[in-house]
């Protein structure tokens, strides 16, 4: 077995979710889509340890779900929209998350979005025809 | 003759639907965000169409990982909205037209478009939230669906030529349906945001604009741009333009802008909207 290289994997900080990946994380994915039933959430929360082994998660990923460390569950197969279910347990939102894989906080994040973004209005009055309000 | 009269496009972000549940959209954060649909709003109250086809990905509701079709489309009566398990409020059901709909899968089909049919279909909030900015207004929705799903989420995807080629089918196949429609296609999702990874929160710009500028008059542009050139530029996530680009293919080379819209960031996107209708030959 070989898995093929891709033009993608030189992006840094970045994880694109392919076949490679969601092989190795398929039984973590799963059980992150189970979360879209309100019963299996009721059964993860009374004993999340108990929950993640039902669904046979490596002992890695299930230790990175318990202690909520999403970067790590990113390296293991997780993809971010099926993360996004078990951060909700996390009290965490996709904010949080995009924080926590830059060890900032979520108001230092969202003040990089809005620096990222910053001069945007004065982009648009060059280019022309935008909706101004 | 059903004939397509517009192109739309939205971000479908969930944040979206939560600040609308929560009535914020005159807040500071948001105003000028849902102020740019209002125009779009009142042109298509003035011109009812009757069916909305609404390209959008989904998000692990209705498709898991077991099964990932790379184009998709709803051919049912009715399509309902269901826990996502984000906290998201779910949605009373949308209206489909399953004649319609089995019709355009016949038409794709025969032009090389072999598509996932599916006669039961969860729409999460990549195709609940479109609906919501443009007719949140009406107590009932004015116009009937046809969801239309592409794979954004597990690579391989279809590049942005596929997804072009694939509109270009699906308007032969909308406007060869013999009863008289008025249809709007609405490509979703984008622009630039990346969710995943060290790299998150990226937001750019000014390839926000070019990707805005190509799919009005040169669509060739994001064509010849391969699925790694776009997320180099517009995230693992921004890749959802490709998702305009079948919105784009259905419509003719030229087209007429009547609306333009831009903001950045609304959560961890950069937000485009597009209102266009096709120059008659």
């Amino acid at each position: 077995m070989s898995w093929q290289e891709h033009d993608y994997d030189s992006i840094p900080g970045t994880y694109v979710f392919d076949g490679q990946r969601s092989h190795s994380g398929y039984n973590l994915n799963r059980m992150a889509y189970s979360f879209i039933h309100k019963h299996n959430r009721d059964e993860f929360e009374a004993d999340m340890d108990a929950y993640c082994r039902k669904y046979q998660l490596s002992d890695e990923q299930r230790e990175a779900v318990l202690a909520g460390d999403f970067l790590k569950l990113m390296h293991l197969g997780g993809n971010v929209y099926y993360l996004a279910k078990i951060a909700v347990f996390h009290g965490l939102s996709v904010q949080d998350a995009g924080a926590a894989f830059h060890g900032i906080t979520r108001d230092q994040f969202i003040q990089m979005l809005a620096n990222n973004a910053e001069g945007f209005e004065d982009k648009l009055k060059q280019e022309g025809g935008f909706w101004h309000g | 003759m059903a004939k397509i009269i517009a192109g739309l496009t939205t971000s479908h972000i969930p944040a979206i639907g939560n600040a609308i549940a929560g009535g914020l959209e005159q807040d500071e954060y948001w105003k000028r965000f849902f102020d740019g649909y209002e125009p779009v709003k009142k042109w298509l109250d003035e011109v009812k169409p009757d069916l909305a086809i609404v390209v959008y990905n989904d998000h692990g509701l209705n498709f898991f990982l077991n099964q990932v079709p790379t184009f998709a489309m709803g051919c049912a009566d009715q399509y309902q909205n269901a826990d996502e398990g984000w906290g998201i409020p779910v949605l009373k059901p949308f209206q489909g037209d399953a004649a319609f709909s089995w019709h355009v899968a016949e038409k794709l089909i025969n032009q090389g478009v072999d598509m996932c049919t599916c006669q039961e279909m969860k729409v999460d909030h990549g195709f609940t939230v479109p609906m919501q900015l443009f007719w949140r207004h009406h107590g009932d929705y004015p116009l009937k669906t046809l969801p239309f799903a592409v794979n954004t989420v597990q690579h391989p995807l279809p590049s942005a030529r596929r997804c072009y080629e694939v509109g270009q089918a699906l308007r032969t196949a909308v406007e060869s349906y013999p009863e008289d429609m008025k249809v709007v296609i609405i490509g979703t999702g984008g622009l630039s945001h990346q969710l995943q990874g060290e790299r998150s929160g990226l937001i750019d710009v000014e390839y926000d604009i070019e990707c805005i500028n190509s799919v009005i008059e040169n669509p060739e542009w994001l064509c010849n741009q391969s699925n790694s050139e776009i997320m180099e530029k517009a995230g693992t996530e921004g890749i959802e333009v490709i998702m305009w680009m079948v919105m784009r293919g259905a419509l003719p080379e030229n087209v007429n802008v009547l609306h333009k819209h831009y903001h950045a960031p609304i959560s961890n996107t950069g937000a485009g909207v597009l209102l266009l209708t096709p120059q008659e030959d």
